[in-house]
């Protein structure tokens, strides 16, 4: 409702989350900011109208819910209780009587009576101590947005129909908004909430382009189809910039690409050290569209094909199809290069709401990643049946998560066998020696890798969860995560002792976690003896530099150094000197803390 | 535990079992159940009296484990609506097994 006299130039300052600058229209798609323009009073003639425009919409999306509901997949059917639980609120007096007394009483229109009756909920479920159920406001929330667009008459903002290219300007960005956007037509993204590790941030990383996050106010400030100038490595928004701005940022984009090509140079050229050992270096992925960006890196192959990404859409769960279309493209387009497919590896926060789960003290050891699929033996075979079927349209290898004893490899191998045998009978053709292997992620699984080489072809060591497992640290409890420490002796000698019996058994070993693209654990990498590193696309580059510029007999001999170091700051300390001394022009350029 | 009571009205008093509590899905089974009779269902804990087949209202409540709930069931078939209702409590919601 905010009126704007010709539109003058503004600033907004946010955190910066993935660099790059662009200069482009906005698109809004915040869905509250909209709603606001429906709030008008009603006289007394139209009240019984707006009831029925009400309980119109009711019906509407009593429809759709229950044709949700049809439409879920035969073997997650125990779970539709999730879209019961929404026709319940959908029906219940809480939120349905209660706005129909208020469009009544207080003639107001039926979108902002369902507003005010939602906040009213809003506040009863804040005062709840059990997080568990004052959480379930968000199946209000999502009811109620629901009813909202079937009032307003418009379908669900259909972020797949975004026809130019522009910057998406939204509150929020749920992973179900994202896994609906057109990517190739979005060139940045802004937000109102979040931080470093918000999902917008992750996703704007992996496809390279420009966010910002944490503007607060920017959904309400900015309006639809405004010229913006997005700088992703500073944080600043200008809205309605004028020409000295746009010449200004023009000029520092130039430079951004320059850069970008310059170091893009240096990721062609193989991962060898000065005397010759060539280590792998491979990318991970979360969705198909990073590929591109992927072989511009100079990924030789994808180390870490992480599949939620799909299960975690709003639609509902990936048919058998659209999971095998999905892995068939990345195959192909890899190809002759390896595609690593990890099994779904849902749990802790990335629950999908298909999956009906209870809340759980301690998600990080609960029901997730291989557990939950042997829990759940339809979802499971549905993605081996998908992987399977893509095999034979490049070089696919297939993972599993979370694996803490050989039983568990025993378990999922004998639904692997089933599966192949099903297909054989249905006359479908698969890679028969596609390698299998696993993640090494749990401490258990550490002291036993001896055995688990005489079942699997190889081992891919997750360090994220391995060190959040093997020191007690929760990655996202701020009062521990300073203990968090790559470096600990512990984690070193654990990975060491991973690749001995790797190397004993004759498999392949890759690391895959953040420490793979940490500048400063590479030499260390290197020395340990590691067939493979996987990372983020972006940080292959600089990886792959320093492979380039430390002999393997250096690297060695560092890690022997380290070994012998008593903690996580003595062995940090240690390498920040060795890099400083190896490769002086690095730290120069900023890549090291000073 | 049976207090006064008529025809018309039924009153009982109801223990929630189950290790998660009376949660969504519980709470899911309370409304569906209340859907099939005529009769009223009104859940009260402490001084605070909710509408059974409002599935927010008897989350508000709040019951973890151990918690036990007033349940009143006004109307014709309350007997029978009571028996079942005593029978989903006592089963833990199916929960548990």
């Amino acid at each position: 409702m905010t009126v704007r006299p010709n539109e003058p130039k503004d600033r907004m300052q946010g955190i910066p989350v993935s660099p790059g600058i662009i200069i482009g229209k906005a698109h809004l798609v915040d869905r509250s900011t909209v709603q606001i323009l429906y709030q008008y009073l009603i006289d007394e003639k139209q009240i019984a109208g707006e009831v029925e425009r009400f309980e119109h919409a009711l019906r509407t999306t009593e429809k759709q819910l229950e044709t949700l509901k049809n439409k879920m997949p035969e073997h997650v059917k125990e779970h539709s209780f999730i879209l019961d639980s929404h026709l319940m609120i959908l029906k219940d007096s809480m939120l349905c009587d209660s706005t129909i007394r208020r469009i009544q009483e207080e003639r107001i229109n039926a979108e902002w009576a369902l507003k005010k009756s939602f906040h009213e909920i809003r506040k009863i479920f804040a005062q709840i101590d059990d997080d568990y159920i004052s959480n379930r406001i968000q199946d209000v929330e999502s009811v109620s947005e629901r009813i909202l667009r079937n009032l307003s008459g418009e379908m669900q903002e259909n972020l797949a129909e975004i026809r130019e290219r522009v910057i998406i300007v939204a509150h929020d960005l749920s992973p179900a908004d994202t896994t609906e956007l057109n990517i190739s037509k979005v060139m940045g993204f802004i937000t109102d909430v979040g931080g470093q590790t918000s999902h917008t941030a992750i996703m704007a990383q992996a496809l390279e382009i420009p966010a910002v996050v944490g503007l607060e106010a920017a959904s309400e400030r900015i309006s639809d189809g405004e010229l913006l100038i997005v700088d992703g490595s500073t944080g600043e928004v200008v809205i309605n910039p004028d020409d000295a701005d746009i010449i200004r940022y023009q000029e520092k984009q130039l430079q951004h690409e320059k850069y970008k090509s310059t170091i893009a140079k240096i990721s062609h050229l193989p991962a060898e050290t000065p005397d010759g050992y060539r280590i792998a270096i491979k990318a991970n992925i979360e969705f198909l569209e990073e590929v591109a960006a992927v072989r511009d890196h100079g990924a030789e192959g994808i180390g870490l094909y992480r599949t939620e990404f799909l299960y975690l859409r709003s639609k509902g769960l990936p048919t058998e199809e659209e999971l095998f279309n999905d892995y068939r493209e990345v195959a192909e387009i890899m190809a002759p290069d390896p595609v690593t497919i990890r099994t779904l590896d849902l749990g802790g926060d990335k629950f999908a709401s298909q999956i009906d789960i209870v809340n759980e003290m301690n998600p990080a050891m609960g029901l997730r990643a291989i557990r939950l699929c042997l829990r759940e033996p339809g979802l499971f075979r549905t993605q081996l049946r998908a992987i399977l079927r893509a095999s034979i349209f490049g070089r696919v290898q297939l993972m599993f998560p979370m694996i803490s004893g050989v039983q568990e490899v025993l378990e999922v191998k004998e639904i692997l066998n089933a599966v192949k045998q099903e297909l054989d009978g249905e006359g479908i053709i698969y890679d028969e020696n596609m390698p299998v292997g696993v993640m090494i992620e749990i401490p258990s699984a550490v002291t036993i890798s001896d055995l688990l080489t005489r079942h699997v072809d190889f081992f891919s060591i997750g360090t994220n969860d391995l060190i959040q497992y093997a020191l007690a640290i929760d990655r996202v409890n701020e009062h521990v995560a300073y203990m968090y420490q790559p470096f600990h002796p512990a984690i070193l000698r654990m990975i060491r002792q991973v690749v001995q019996e790797g190397r004993k058994a004759g498999i392949k070993i890759s690391l895959c976690g953040e420490m793979a693209g940490d500048p400063l654990c590479t030499p260390i990498l290197l020395g340990l003896g590691l067939d493979e590193l996987s990372l983020n696309a972006r940080s292959i580059p600089l990886v792959k530099t320093i492979v380039r510029s430390i002999p393997l007999k250096q690297a060695r001999h560092d890690f022997k150094q380290v070994l012998q170091l008593n903690t996580a700051k003595e062995v940090r300390d240690y390498l920040l000197k060795r890099m400083k001394k190896l490769i002086p022009e690095l730290g120069e350029r900023g890549f090291f803390p000073a | 535990m049976i207090s006064s009571e008529t025809d018309m009205e039924k009153k009982k008093v109801l223990k929630i079992s189950n290790n998660l509590g009376l949660h969504a899905r519980a709470a899911g089974k309370i409304v569906a159940l209340a859907n099939q009779f005529e009769s009223r269902l009104f859940l009260s804990k402490e001084n605070e009296e909710v509408d059974g087949s409002s599935i927010l209202s008897i989350l508000t409540l709040s019951c973890p484990k151990g918690t036990e709930i007033k349940a009143k069931i006004v109307g014709q078939d309350s007997e029978a609506f009571m028996e079942r209702l005593t029978e989903l409590f006592a089963n833990k919601f199916g929960e548990d097994a």
